[in-house]
């Protein structure tokens, strides 16, 4: 009997573009191991890989926490979280209710780990806070100009924006959404929301019965070898009625939670783009307040997702936010996101805007690009997820803030009703599971968008990669609006996707020119990021010894040319003899690329020392 | 002896961060940018922790000169185990041209309030780099300094000092009350833990103006111009020393 159109046009494109790996092709991938083979010099020191119940070095010490009962906990005080922090504060405002939210987030300072375009939908801050403008918000740049175009290596192929086409962005804002995120932390603030920056959420806590109670904040003093020092405290515990989960994309909590409560079950996995963005303070006469610019293309060939962004901000100074995205299902391990992104700005269409500027901040994030294909269970008894956690950026509009914001106002509407009045001294036994929320949500604007789009990503994945995508995109999405009855898969797992490095040909990268395109050191110095050095390195290696014999001898170490941030490198070993791993812990942006590219998915990226990490300045 | 310790502590732009100049040269941006409290301040915040933990004083008092923003300052140092805060206000224009002479008159009128047996700075801010504020309140209040400090012991009615100087390490005893400024290796500061943090907020921070204590603002310096130090310039090799003495000469440097 025939297959249905819809399922035989699925499962096509699902066979077309993905390789079926074949475990035997490339050796059984090796099964996680507690302690690295005798010969593989020890790398991971943290107590996540070597626990600390087991080591000598910890007998005696003092591991009980302190404990403190809130209404709310939410962890992440991004978009997601600080919309949900809000709208929970207003709801009880307004039935004269007191209850305590408290925000945990590790940036030193609320907006100092956000990086993001951004071209502002404001529709989900319309309905949060519609006095934004009377508040200050810091939406002072309508889009006025929409340039898309395709790029060759010299030339432009201009592609006309009509409305209706999602990249369309008439009534929108070019924001530098780390001071929205500031802002909207100040908000939160004169509402009474408690906001703990620079405290890191690192480990969830569960009732006896399994429901989630909360959260553990870091440890702090821990040495680089993992013995403890002087300074040594542990974290707090904070319990909660229900926790809300808004860490942003491939959040290491989450990565835990699908795992514990088997979330990930009728989805696809997710799959991720790297986006990396520089600010720069161009010349007054290449200035165009405004102006927003879109490109596909060049450097990028055409099976691989991904494109530029280059946004005229007006807030002053005549300054413009660009950057590159690159999806994380290519496959090719010489690609370097970081090297494409400094080459594209010499391209003839962009250097000009560029010329005799002066760059004035770096940094780097992964994204969702998985849309509802991908989107897990999204609650689970004491907990929910919101923003770009499940992940709910509309990938061809590149917008995902203003979905993430509504799921937080879901989520707290969702929650509000549900909260007991807590007793003094009185704590629950078990954590609430809030269904109602998933329910909110697909029935809310944010499912109908998504719905709409789901394909356009997905139809990449053919032989003519970007251009097949354009076609599509054009026909169903233009002209039928997402109506299609067919929803096609993604290709699996973005760390399934690399061939074999002796499959493919190095590129050969021009040199940074040092005025337009920079070299990635000097690069990473300008995201201002630190870290307390003496603490275990937070790129934590479950088998210290698959890197050299997996990743290096059948990659070519491709982690030492996704990271955007220099924070792996293979060198030689001491006698000379060979290669190992070194791993730069504290040049880490927190962009999560490593953890979720990483072919041998060995890399697991835990959350360091709260205050560690960029400190992006509106970024 | 009262037994009551005075910590100035600053707020400065974060070591780790990228500092830029402002386009019209009248400073560096602050705006939106990452601030912690200055390395030293948290030394010397430590450090009185530490001697009020072994019952050689009753009361550290965490004071900070500045705008709205040094409270988030103050709190670190309540966290860090400070009992109570001051907070001398200077508007955001005044604090551009806030200096060491000021603040020193600052602390200086403050210690003869507060009846402080010890003042406790860091030795320099890493921002202004001056490294002044400590000897000037010293002689404003006619008390002795222990400057450079990487040990410090209290006793009855004096101090015994390690100071860090440039020939290796010199003690010196001094009198309370006395000033001093902590160096590097004083101690380790202790972190500012979440608990800490939720009880600094019952702890008390107090609200004074810089004309109540009598102090006039105005400063004698006025900042003409901020730029960035020069670009490091590629060196050039030479071939052999006539080239060397060559290229010496045409840079009129012999």
């Amino acid at each position: 009997m025939m297959k249905p159109l819809s399922k035989q046009l699925s499962d096509h494109a699902a066979e077309l573009r993905c390789p079926r790996l074949d475990p035997g092709a490339l050796g059984v991938r090796p099964t996680a191991r507690r302690w690295a083979s005798s010969d593989a010099p020890k790398i991971t020191t943290h107590y996540s890989i070597h626990p600390r119940d087991q080591d000598p070095r910890w007998e005696g010490t003092e591991m009980e926490r302190f404990a403190d009962q809130a209404d709310v906990v939410v962890v992440g005080a991004g978009p997601a979280g600080l919309s949900a922090a809000i709208r929970l504060k207003q709801l009880a405002l307004a039935e004269e209710r007191e209850v305590r939210v408290c925000v945990v987030e590790k940036a030193s300072q609320i907006g100092a780990h956000t990086l993001s375009g951004a071209c502002l939908e404001p529709s989900a801050l319309n309905e949060l806070l519609p006095d934004w403008k009377e508040r200050g918000a810091p939406l002072h740049t309508p889009v006025t100009e929409d340039i898309f175009s395709i790029l060759t290596e010299k030339h432009r192929i201009p592609v006309p924006m009509l409305p209706g086409l999602p990249m369309n962005n008439h009534g929108n804002y070019i924001v530098r959404l780390g001071n929205l995120v500031r802002w909207l932390g100040e908000q939160a603030e004169e509402l009474g929301v408690e906001l703990y920056p620079g405290y890191a959420a690192a480990e969830v806590l569960f009732h006896e019965d399994g429901s989630v109670k909360g959260i553990a904040t870091n440890d702090v003093g821990i040495a680089k070898d993992g013995s403890p020092k002087d300074t040594f405290e542990r974290g707090m515990e904070l319990h909660a009625q229900v926790t809300l989960f808004g860490e942003g994309c491939h959040g290491h909590l989450a990565k835990q939670l699908y795992r514990h409560f088997n979330l990930r079950q009728n989805c696809e996995p997710q799959t991720y783009a790297i986006g990396l963005k520089e600010v720069w303070v161009v010349r007054p006469e290449k200035w165009r307040p405004g102006r927003v610019e879109h490109s596909v293309g060049w450097p990028l060939n055409r099976n691989t997702y991904g494109g530029s962004f280059l946004y005229h901000l007006n807030e002053g100074e005549p300054l413009v936010a660009l950057g590159f995205v690159v999806g994380l299902d290519y496959s090719n391990p010489y690609l370097s996101p970081f090297r494409e992104f400094q080459r594209w700005k010499h391209h003839p269409f962009v250097a000009p805007t560029l010329e005799g500027g002066e760059r004035i901040g770096y940094g780097a994030r992964a994204l969702n690009e998985g849309g509802v294909q991908s989107i897990p269970e999204l609650t689970f008894p004491g907990g929910i997820l919101i923003g770009c956690s499940p992940g709910f950026m509309n990938v061809p509009k590149i917008k995902g803030t203003h979905t993430a914001m509504k799921s937080g106002m879901l989520a707290a509407e969702a929650v509000f009703p549900r909260l007991a009045v807590l007793e003094e001294d009185s704590a629950p036994s078990a954590g609430l599971h809030v269904p109602e929320y998933a329910e909110s949500l697909k029935a809310s604007w944010v499912w109908k968008e998504l719905h709409a789009v789901r394909n356009i990503r997905p139809s990449f994945h053919n032989y003519l990669g970007l251009y097949g995508g354009m076609v599509y995109t054009g026909i169903f999405y233009w002209i039928l609006r997402g109506k299609e009855p067919w929803t096609l898969k993604h290709c699996g797992l973005d760390s399934d996707q690399l061939k074999p490095a002796k499959e493919c040909t190095p590129i050969e990268y021009p040199r940074p020119d040092g005025k337009l395109s920079f070299d990635l050191l000097s690069s990473v110095a300008l995201s201002g990021t630190n870290h307390e050095g003496d603490q275990p390195a937070h790129l934590t290696l479950r088998d210290d010894s698959v890197p050299v014999e997996r990743n290096l001898a059948i990659y070519d170490g491709p982690e030492q040319r996704f990271c955007p941030a220099g924070v792996y490198e293979y060198v030689p070993t001491d006698d000379g003899a060979g290669m190992r791993l070194q791993i730069n812990a504290q040049n880490c942006v927190h962009c999560k690329t490593c953890d979720i590219k990483d072919p041998s998915q060995n890399i697991n990226w835990v959350v360091p020392e709260g205050s560690g990490g960029p400190a992006y300045n509106g970024m | 002896m009262s037994g009551r310790v005075l910590v100035g502590v600053k707020r400065v732009i974060d070591y780790a961060v990228k500092i830029r100049v402002k386009p019209d040269h009248s400073g560096v941006v602050t705006e939106g940018v990452k601030h912690s409290m200055n390395p030293f301040c948290e030394i010397a915040v430590e450090e009185a922790v530490k001697m009020k933990e072994k019952k050689l004083i009753k009361e550290v008092v965490a004071v900070s000169c500045g705008p709205q923003q040094v409270q988030e300052t103050i709190r670190t140092a309540l966290a860090m185990g400070a009992d109570r805060g001051i907070h001398v206000e200077v508007s955001a224009k005044e604090y551009e041209s806030l200096g060491p002479l000021q603040v020193s008159k600052i602390l200086a009128a403050l210690a003869k309030k507060e009846e402080a047996q010890l003042i406790i700075l860091g030795k320099q801010a890493i921002d202004g780099d001056c490294n002044q504020t400590g000897q000037m309140t010293a002689a404003l209040l006619d008390w002795p300094q222990g400057t450079f400090a990487s040990e410090v012991t209290l006793e009855a009615g004096h101090v015994k000092v390690v100071r860090e100087i440039d020939g290796g390490l010199e003690t010196i005893k001094i009198n309370t009350p006395a000033v001093l400024t902590a160096d590097l290796r004083l101690n380790t500061p202790r972190y500012a833990t979440l608990p800490n943090i939720m009880k600094a907020k019952k702890k008390k921070i107090a609200n004074v103006k810089p004309a109540d204590l009598g102090v006039e603002l105005a400063s004698k310096l006025q900042v003409l111009r901020v730029d960035e130090p020069p670009q490091r310039e590629a060196g050039v090799k030479v071939e052999s020393v006539d080239d060397l003495v060559g290229k010496l000469k045409e840079a009129g440097r012999i």
